[in-house]
């Protein structure tokens, strides 16, 4: 992966003359192209794989076609670049992307030294561990003297080296590009733990051939909150993202689904937020630069934000994770979006 | 005036000259200049302070002392020392191979010619990066996991995790054997200079090889069973996950060096035969028809002619094999693109920087051993009387 290191280096040189002059704005950019530029994990089930017919499908996706919804009023305006925890950044940073949304945790150094803005979380995550069930361990804190595959560039590598030093463990890492890969070391025996966020952890069990023989362990070693992000510099841009999130969260709390949004959005309804953010009432849409209607274009392309959960990760899917965290504050979650006012 | 010197040839040419390395050096600025204001421009400065913070990150395998709370300069060395062992190692594994190879190629035997030819033609056309690749794949993939662990005496282990080995564990006293060694060494070098000194003079030989070679074997030798053996072992031994303890070689080391020694061998191999072969037969006959004995015909009259037309593009091999290395990251082995260039690289995400750092590091190791390879060369190059 040198080589993608090395290409997004180029890049970014390259892109310091485009991004450090043009500035129109990413939302006219976008617009001129007439297609999204959003950035995606190289494969991970459940926020970023192809379907039978090569389209890419997940959660991560679901945002990238809901922004394009929102821009353009067609879900399918996008355009993917698969990214690895090393080169997101970079192209993100070079223009070369108008948006990632690949399972990226929000941090401070990346917030404000790496300059980026992350516009909100989409997935409350935690790192855990994963080891065959053959092993016999039922805790991380037996996990002293293991060989520990993990995603390198990624912060899951800073956690678990924090971890272990601060309950005296020794381990060895093992450092791995893909996801793929991690899972090709794990299971030729090549380390006996995996770790990386509990939802990846969920999503690589459930491709396993017998899922059974893997546990997760109960821990949970860190905070991984997820969510999309964008250049600095460009607020109305970032507004955009922010709010298609926003907008999935609000519609599930108002209880608007894919089916119903037409149906809800024709009429004049009781609640004013409805009709404020289906743009029957006041000039919204136009503040941020859309058309009215432009939440019903997002959610009658994506669904809201229960129904993408559902859709991918949920418990009727093969990773099977419950909402958890993930639910609505209204539910006991933690998700919680600013009023539509 | 000014017609003048451009008439003449000399000056022509070094106004020419100076004309191009000063539009080379502005094109030169203009990029760098660009860059800057670019880098300015999105906020971006070029700083190296973050060298000096904790890494925060662990690396499997570091031969100096390293944990997550080093700086990330510390990580940097840690790359640079594993980059030059697995380049040592893989240059060491490529000349053996080579040479072996190559002379085989130019046996009379069939069988042994063909086989080296094969070895040859399969090795260098196979893209080294699948090599790497294939190599880790059969040592994890196909070796047994440490619960099943080959084992040779109980003290060595094949597994898929490494091999595993007694490690010797050196106790003060030891620095008498050491001692002893460069004490034998020395004494076998003076004893080198008499020898010549002395066949110049009278003609007369002695044995200096076998003289010296005995010493240097004999000497530490006798200092060590005379110090009573001041040396342990460390043993390595099963825990719960692993074998802990004594030295290991993990499969990302192994599997890189096999590779580069393989790949860049069949390189070698070709040059070492091309040189051998350019030496002309008359050679050999006129030192034979001189009484000359076969052995020393090989040593004195052919190795040294041979030797001027392969250490060049020798040199050229180790330097691939060198830069190769960085393919490291492949596999997961923590050379210098893995640690500064890599996770450094991401956890910071200052890329300009480690980029450069990776970058200077990578031609200073190319320059030291180009150097050494051109200074080798010039030692064996032909001196013309």
């Amino acid at each position: 992966m040198k080589r993608m290191t090395i290409r997004s280096l180029f890049l970014a040189v390259a892109g310091f003359a485009i991004t450090g002059l043009s500035h129109a704005g990413t939302l006219d950019d976008v617009r001129a192209r007439g297609h999204l530029q959003c950035g995606i994990n190289t494969g991970l089930a459940g926020f970023a794989f192809t379907d039978d017919q090569g389209n890419w499908r997940g959660f991560d996706v679901a945002l990238c076609k809901g922004v394009a919804a929102a821009v353009f009023g067609d879900a399918s305006k996008v355009k993917y670049t698969n990214l690895t925890g090393k080169t997101r950044f970079e192209a993100l940073k070079a223009g070369e992307i108008d948006v990632l949304s690949r399972n990226t945790t929000w941090t401070y150094s990346r917030d404000v030294d790496l300059k980026l803005t992350f516009l909100g979380v989409s997935f409350y995550d935690g790192q855990g561990f994963m080891v065959p069930a053959s092993l016999g361990v039922s805790s991380a804190t037996e996990l002293s003297g293991a060989s520990v595959c993990i995603q390198t560039g990624t912060t899951t590598e800073l956690n678990l080296a924090d971890y272990f030093r601060r309950n005296d463990m020794n381990y060895e890492p093992v450092p791995i590009e893909s996801n793929e890969e991690a899972r090709q070391n794990y299971l030729s025996g090549r380390c006996d733990v995996y770790t990386t966020d509990r939802s990846g952890l969920a999503a690589t069990r459930a491709a396993l051939d017998n899922p059974d023989d893997h546990v997760v362990l109960p821990e949970t070693i860190s905070k991984e909150p997820l969510g999309p992000l964008v250049r600095h510099g460009d607020d109305e841009w970032g507004d955009v993202v922010r709010w298609v999130l926003n907008v999935l969260i609000i519609a599930e709390e108002k209880g608007i689904t894919s089916d119903n949004v037409a149906e809800i959005a024709g009429q004049m309804s009781k609640d004013a937020e409805i009709n404020r953010m289906l743009g029957s009432e006041g000039e919204y849409g136009a503040m941020l630069g859309l058309s009215p209607d432009w939440a019903v274009n997002v959610i009658s392309s994506v669904g809201n934000y229960g129904q993408i959960f559902e859709r991918y990760l949920g418990v009727k899917t093969d990773i099977g994770l419950e909402r958890g965290v993930n639910a609505l504050w209204t539910d006991g979650g933690l998700l919680y979006a600013p009023p539509y006012r | 005036m000014l017609g003048n010197l451009w008439r003449e040839k000399k000056p022509r040419q070094l106004i020419i000259q100076i004309v191009a390395i000063v539009a080379a050096l502005s094109l030169l600025g203009f990029f760098g200049r660009n860059a800057l204001n670019n880098l300015e421009l999105i906020g971006r400065d070029v700083n190296y302070a973050f060298l000096f913070t904790p890494s925060n990150y662990d690396i499997n395998q570091h031969l100096i002392e390293y944990d997550s709370r080093s700086t990330h300069l510390r990580a940097t060395i840690v790359g640079v020392i594993n980059t030059a062992l697995v380049a040592f190692f893989g240059i060491l594994l490529a000349t053996v191979i080579g040479f072996t190879a190559g002379v085989a190629r130019l046996s009379s035997n069939f069988l042994v010619n063909r086989i080296s030819y094969g070895f040859v033609e399969f090795s260098r056309n196979v893209p080294v990066l699948l090599w790497i690749l294939l190599c880790h794949g059969v040592i994890v993939h196909n070796l047994p996991h440490p619960r099943q662990a080959l084992s040779a005496y109980d003290l060595f282990f094949l597994t898929n995790r490494g091999v595993y080995s007694p490690k010797p564990v050196f106790e003060p006293a030891f620095w008498g054997v050491v001692a002893a060694l460069a004490v034998a060494i020395g004494g076998a070098c003076c004893f080198y200079r008499f020898a010549k000194q002395r066949q110049e003079r009278t003609g007369q030989q002695v044995p200096v090889y076998w003289t010296n070679v005995s010493a240097i074997i004999a000497l530490p030798l006798l200092a060590f069973w005379l110090l009573g053996f001041p040396v342990e072992f460390e043993f390595p031994a099963f825990k719960r996950f692993n074998f802990e303890g004594g030295l290991v070689l993990s499969p990302e080391f192994l599997a890189l060096t096999l590779a580069l020694g393989v790949y860049t061998g069949a390189f070698i191999a070709e040059i070492v035969r091309s040189g051998i072969l350019a030496v002309s037969h008359g050679q050999t006959e006129a030192a034979y028809a001189l009484g000359i004995k076969p052995n020393f015909t090989m040593r004195l009259i052919i190795l040294p002619q041979a030797l001027r037309i392969i250490v060049p593009p020798l040199i050229s091999q180790y330097l691939n094999l060198t830069k190769n290395s960085s393919l490291a990251i492949a596999v997961g082995y923590m050379d210098i693109v893995a640690t500064i260039g890599g996770i450094s690289l991401n956890q910071t995400g200052r890329a300009l920087e480690c980029m450069s750092i990776v970058l200077a590091i990578y031609l200073s190791i190319s320059l030291s051993i180009s150097a050494f390879m051109n200074w080798y060369n010039k030692r064996i190059s032909l001196v013309e009387r």
